[in-house]
């Protein structure tokens, strides 16, 4: 086997030290630092678009919140204003009733008043309504004048029965 | 008449290309320094093209440095990534300052083993001078490194933790050999597997020319053998380096 022959071995000693040794100086001052500078900005890259990332996150979280509260304080504003407008409503509703319903009481009295007086001045017209029947009656059928008088207190009389 | 010329063939065709041909060390630039002979040869050519290759490809991987990686930038940024991954999950942190020397012995047996699968090429991984050189020199720096780091509490690696002192008799030779064995196995595998891979390939590459028709059966075998070689060429060279890190790991953190 050529590989046991013993003249080749300082050669290839020598041969692979010098470039070993520049394979070595090539890396060390190329390929290495180059990779390096590469992978180290991209991991920066990574690092900065996360932390921007990161950033806008806690700037949405914060507009959510932000945008929560005011949903809730314009919820409660409302709700608020829909009350004090519907006591104000009820208020005005109730003034209203009230006095409609007093009207309305006055007119009624007022009605019942007028039907009373109404009712009074009937009866008080029943008497003399009753005495000119009962003359003009006796006075048909009988032929007869009767004095007003006398028929005015029959007629009282028979009333009170 | 045909019977003899089978046998005529074949010896012509391993004659042609012998199976061990292509793991000879020839000279193309014949230099001596001091009297030792270190010519310029085709291994040297294959070690000079895999620098030469390496340093392009990361040169023009990297050129754009593109914050989104095109195809070229994103392959040199996964064996980046591979190794530097590979250090954390087995040595951890403190290893990170090892990472230019790893990643240099990887990328360097990595495209060694790839440009062996080059036809006419040469694999100088399936030397044992070389895997042995770079064995031998990982092992004495890890074992410096452990040195370095926890001074004379490093002979406790070859005596664990808690065990009785009755074993030390048996226990201390048994964990020398196996620390002093990790240069050998480490050079031995992959130069074995560069080595048998390629020979396979060359011999059943053989048969496809002396079976004549029937020579499409060794063709299947030789073009699944190939992907074979291909993926035993990255793996070797994962294995390589893991074994590294793994002896780079015992020497910073001990076990």
């Amino acid at each position: 086997m050529p590989q046991f022959d013993p003249s080749s071995f300082p050669s290839q000693f020598f041969w692979l030290a010098i470039t070993i040794v520049a394979l070595y100086f090539v890396m060390t001052r190329m390929a290495i630092p180059r990779l390096a500078n590469v992978l180290e900005q991209r991991q920066k890259l990574i690092d900065d678009d996360l932390e921007q990332a990161e950033k806008l996150k806690a700037e949405t979280e914060a507009a959510i919140a932000a945008y929560e509260a005011a949903l809730a304080e314009a919820r409660a504003k409302a709700h608020e204003e829909i009350k004090a407008v519907t006591e104000a409503a009820a208020k005005v509703a109730e003034a209203k009733n009230a006095e409609v319903i007093e009207r309305v009481a006055k007119q009624i009295k007022d009605g019942e008043n007028r039907i009373a007086k109404s009712r009074d001045e009937a009866l008080s017209h029943v008497r003399e309504v009753a005495v000119s029947v009962a003359t003009d009656m006796v006075t048909k059928l009988v032929g007869l004048s009767l004095d007003d008088a006398k028929v005015g207190d029959a007629v009282t009389a028979s009333m009170k029965d | 008449m045909a019977e003899e010329l089978v046998p005529a063939l074949e010896e012509s065709v391993f004659d042609l290309h012998p199976p061990m041909h292509q793991f000879e060390v020839r000279s193309i630039v014949p230099i001596e320094i001091g009297g030792v002979d270190v010519s310029f040869t085709n291994s040297a050519l294959l070690m000079c093209i895999a620098v030469g290759l390496a340093g392009l490809f990361f040169w023009f991987a990297t050129a754009h440095r593109s914050v989104v990686p095109g195809r070229l930038q994103s392959v040199a940024e996964l064996m980046y990534e591979f190794i530097a991954n590979m250090i954390r999950d087995n040595v951890g942190t403190a290893g990170m300052k090892y990472f230019p020397y790893i990643f240099t012995l990887f990328v360097f047996v990595f495209v060694g083993n790839m440009l062996g699968m080059l036809p006419y090429s040469f694999t100088f991984t399936s030397h044992i001078a070389v895997t042995a050189a770079l064995a031998v020199v990982i092992f004495i720096t890890v074992t410096i490194i452990g040195f370095a780091r926890h001074g004379t509490h490093y002979f406790g690696m070859f005596f664990p933790h808690g065990a009785p002192l009755l074993t030390a008799p048996l226990l201390i030779p048994i964990e020398l050999i196996s620390y002093l064995s990790r240069p050998f196995s480490l050079s031995v595998r992959l130069f074995a597997n560069m080595t048998v891979g390629h020979i396979m390939l060359k011999v059943l590459a053989g048969f496809v020319i002396l079976m004549g028709v029937a020579g499409v059966v060794p063709f299947a075998v030789v073009l699944g053998i190939t992907v074979l070689e291909f993926f035993i060429a990255a793996l070797q060279a994962y294995v390589f380096t893991i074994l590294t890190c793994i002896y780079l790991n015992d020497a910073i953190n001990m076990h």
